[in-house]
């Protein structure tokens, strides 16, 4: 609980908060990581000296304050302890997707300035070293992994272990420098420095105070209660900054533990090992999930898919209930503590959401049976809504104040206005300091008074003064007749259904509506298996004449659903075909957070939507892809377009 | 033989040792059937060396020879300077020769774990009664030799089917369990017969990254069976090449690329 840390005013950046939390909790566990099977762990004691040891250490290759230093790697310990050791120095961390290609790289390492670079292992390495002959200012790269390193010229490379011995062995040469350095670090240092995933352009360098990530962490902390008992599983990105603010901003002021899975593999083994007790997903995880119990339930004998059933059906009914403390007869407490012992309690613990007590989901809009679902096991999930420049937080929802299509209420310390085309508007203390390198833009997006437009449209719900989110502000436009379009709305609908991974709907500025759709391999592979339905790739599941009649009903569903609001009844999908590849990142379709960059898409596949909209039936189309190395390679397809039903089409009909 | 001593520089700055394994004008018949004919090549230490040949070469009873499975009917194996008799698979083990399989040869039924686990056995020196009874250093030496198998299931990135029984996987991945479990027994030398057989292209870069680690990290002599000329000429240091049981190319890749008995027999027309 955030008790006496009110008063601590020395705690004023992540170096000293780590030195209280050794003075406060030094024999509790602060991180642990899988390793060769094993949890391995360090309290935060341990993990103290580790960092100072590898601050030291970085001391000794010459990091100066302000210098940049990039973190590339998956969740570990070490990276987690390298951002806090480049604080200590007075540098500022910059963690980097590890996804990311060599190009993409390129940019931010460029634009940063880094002259320091920590890498995951041997594959981050060769990305740094092929972009290292045009950026010239990286002076030292260290790795983690030592794995097929040895041949690497090492005159500017070395283990990051190494530089951690290098600097333990350098104690007394380097501790009153380092010293000396934490000791210049205010509430209004730069904290870290994150990337923007870039939805539209290049990523801009979000500058965050110490200021910013602790009085949000703080706050949030103190918003659901967190202590230190808490346990989170770090899995994803650590450029995100959801991560930095869980794992090392909360995790920092609340002195709970952070666990790393073994592998990305492995995660939801580890997840079920660990049982954390404070959990993020975005709301891909759920229902990836959420599908893996449907389709194993569905192998289920009879027996057990009749309890299984008949439990879910009740908890949907009182389950979110009995959570919010709201009364439920004694009949269903009765049977939903049956139900607890036969089906949830098991389920959950398979999940590895035995211990859950808070956990939150946010990113994208989640399907309400999604939602719902888990709330029904009386597993606490809640929303916010938060960004990158805001430190995370702007929106959450209380305790007992869930609701599916609503974001919550200002977060603590955060004021939120709705402007007069429907923007949402923030001012907080987690409000960032600036765009690295980009005065303009911070200057379009902060105003003078501290105001930060989101680029969402939203209204607050009258009543219960939740916010509820529309779309991308500018995404929001006009038809050609001039009735309102709103894309994501639409295409939310349709990712509700488990058999739809992506989609996107065109139609700004035309007589109607059309969609791209990406079936989830995952759902409709295992119905395609069911039903004997034979199918080689990805490709040929896609073009697969069921599949078409499949994704068809689900568009004439939510057309119907659709047009049920008179506002966005134009919004109807009239024509759709389903992509013969999945978007991805790799390609530029999306962005590293799995977003869809709408306009991208509408350029490489011009070919397909103008055949949408000519009537054709079919079309052939070449599309070039790069894989994970950084290759090229086309993808040839005929695909198929199909119609949908529109409801209520005398409008239309007109138009066609 | 002062080969015995003397080792050479790869172009990627390995140091290649003397050599480890001498074959000498090997011929090994089955009743009327020459399977191979006259052989004689090396190998060194820390190398890796390929076998390659078409179909019926000869390839894989060369293989068994080296591996001790086969006795020559004429000639002689020379192992780390000895001449080495007819042996029985743990002898051969206790040497520190591993193998894995064309067709492989896992226990389906148990997980990963266990089945790397067995890679371990001609290792451990508590007897059958303390290990069925969990007593004395039984347990401790149980310990020591988890963490060495998870190293090896941390080295070939296999932690998250460590429970899951060999049956359900994937061809691809079958074959690096059976390469953990060739592991396991910390072998000088390892023979593979054609680990990348198929595989699709994305696995057997992944292959190929793995024989290449291995042997940097640990040293550990290749010999591999392989019908991919590409992963061949990549992977391999010296290569030897047969055809009806006889040897017609022994070298560099490069050389034995341009070698015209060779192309001939083998690699068709040059691409080059």
């Amino acid at each position: 609980m955030a008790e006496a840390g009110m008063a601590d005013t020395s705690a004023h950046s992540i170096p000293a908060l780590l030195a209280r939390n050794v003075a406060r909790y030094g024999g509790y566990p602060a991180y642990r990581e899988k390793e060769f099977g094993i949890w391995q762990s360090w309290t935060w004691a341990e993990a103290a000296e580790e960092i100072r040891a590898m601050a030291m250490g970085f001391l000794s290759l010459g990091v100066e304050r302000g210098d940049h230093v990039a973190i590339i790697g998956r969740n570990r310990p070490s990276h987690y302890w390298a951002m806090v050791a480049a604080q200590m120095c007075g540098a500022v961390p910059v963690p980097l997707y590890q996804d990311a290609v060599a190009e993409e790289m390129a940019y931010v390492l460029d634009h940063c300035g880094a002259r320091f670079v920590v890498c995951g292992d041997q594959e981050q390495v060769d990305k740094v070293v092929e972009v290292e002959d045009r950026i010239h200012h990286i002076k030292h790269v260290m790795y983690t992994d030592k794995r097929g390193m040895r041949k690497y010229d090492h005159s500017r490379m070395n283990a990051l272990e190494d530089v951690v011995a290098e600097g333990r062995a350098g104690h007394y040469r380097y501790e009153h420098e380092l010293e000396a350095r934490i000791a210049e670090l205010t509430y209004d240092s730069t904290c870290v420095m994150l990337y923007t995933s870039g939805t539209t352009g290049k990523p801009k360098g979000v500058v965050l105070s110490n200021r910013n990530i602790i009085e949000t962490a703080k706050n949030s902390v103190a918003f659901d209660k967190l202590t230190h008992n808490e346990e989170v599983l770090a899995y994803l990105p650590m450029a995100w900054v959801g991560d930095f603010i869980f794992s090392i901003g909360q995790a920092m002021w609340a002195g709970f533990t952070v666990n790393c899975p073994e592998s990305p593999a492995t995660m939801m083994t580890d997840l079920r090992e660990i049982g954390p007790t404070y959990f993020f997903a975005p709301p891909r995880v759920f229902e990836g999930q959420l599908t893996q119990v449907m389709i194993r339930m569905e192998d289920a004998g009879r027996f057990k898919k009749w309890l299984f059933d008949h439990y879910m059906t009740l908890a949907r009914r009182v389950g979110p209930a009995i959570l919010d403390g709201k009364p439920v007869s004694g009949m269903d407490r009765l049977g939903y503590a049956l139900g607890g012992m036969f089906i949830y309690g098991p389920l959950k613990n398979t999940l590895g959401f035995s211990r859950i007590r808070v956990g939150y989901t946010a990113g994208e809009a989640i399907g309400p049976e999604i939602f719902d679902f888990y709330r029904s096991l009386g597993i606490n999930l809640k929303q916010l809504y938060g960004q990158t420049e805001a430190s995370v937080f702007i929106t959450q929802q209380p305790d007992g104040q869930v609701r599916s299509d609503t974001v919550g209420v200002p977060s603590p310390g955060v004021e939120v206005k709705i402007g007069d085309n429907g923007e949402v508007y923030y001012r907080s203390p987690g409000t960032f300091v600036e765009y690295f390198k980009n005065p303009e833009s911070t200057a379009s997006t902060k105003d003078a008074e501290g105001w930060v437009a989101t680029g969402d449209a939203g209204f607050f719900e009258e009543g219960s003064g939740h916010l509820r989110i529309i779309d991308r502000a500018k995404d929001v436009g006009k038809m050609a007749d001039g009735r309102l379009f709103a894309p994501k709305y639409v295409e939310n609908k349709l990712k509700f259904y488990p058999n739809i991974l992506e989609a996107v709907v065109f139609g700004a500025g035309r007589d109607r509506c059309t969609a791209f759709i990406n079936i989830d391999l995952t759902a409709v592979g295992n119905w395609a298996e069911r039903n004997n339905i034979a199918y080689a790739s990805y490709q040929e599941l896609a073009g697969h004449p069921k599949v078409y009649e499949m994704i068809r009903r689900h568009i004439d569903e939510v057309n119907a659903s659709v047009a049920q609001d008179p506002m966005l009844s134009g919004c109807q999908i009239h024509r759709f075909l389903i992509l013969h590849k999945e978007l991805d990142a790799d390609d530029g379709e999306m962005t590293r957070t799995r977003k869809v960059r709408r306009n991208i898409v509408a350029e490489k596949y011009a070919d397909l939507i103008a055949a949408l909209y000519d009537g054709r039936d079919s079309i052939y189309t070449e599309t070039e892809v790069s894989y994970e190395d950084g290759r090229k390679g086309a993808i040839k397809a005929t695909l198929t377009l199909a119609d949908a039903t529109v409801v209520g089409t005398e409008h239309r009909m007109a138009a066609e | 033989m002062n080969a015995m001593t003397e080792g050479y520089m790869t172009a990627d700055g390995r140091k290649i040792g003397g050599v480890l394994m001498e074959l000498k004008n090997i011929t090994l018949r089955f009743g009327g059937v020459v399977a191979i004919k006259d052989i004689s090549f090396d190998i060194r230490d820390g190398e890796i060396r390929a076998i390659i040949g078409p179909n019926g070469a000869g390839k894989s009873s060369m293989l068994n020879v080296i591996s001790g499975f086969y006795t020559p009917t004429e000639g002689s194996v020379w192992f780390k300077g000895y001449q080495r008799g007819p042996m029985r698979p743990y002898q051969v083990a206790q040497l520190g020769i591993a193998r894995t399989f064309q067709n492989i040869a896992l226990f389906d039924g148990m997980s990963v774990l266990d089945n790397i686990m067995t890679g371990r056995l001609t290792l451990m020196k508590s007897g059958l009664l303390s290990q069925a009874l969990w007593w004395g250093g039984a347990a401790h030496e149980e310990d020591e030799h988890r963490e060495k198998v998870e190293k090896i299931i941390d080295f070939l990135e296999i932690q998250n089917i460590r429970k899951t029984p060999v049956g359900r996987l994937p061809y691809g991945l079958k074959k690096r369990v059976e390469l953990a479990r060739a592991l396991a027994a910390e072998p000088k030398m390892l023979l593979l017969d054609e680990p990348m057989a198929g595989m699709n292209v994305e696995e057997k870069e992944d292959m190929c990254r793995f024989i290449l680690d291995l042997n940097d990290e640990f040293g550990t002599t290749i010999v591999l069976i392989e019908h991919d000329m590409g992963v061949v000429m990549d992977l391999s240091d010296r290569v030897v090449v047969m055809d009806y049981g006889k040897k017609i190319g022994d070298g560099p890749p490069d050389e034995v690329r341009n070698n015209q008995d060779v192309i001939d027999a083998y690699l068709g027309v040059s691409h080059d």
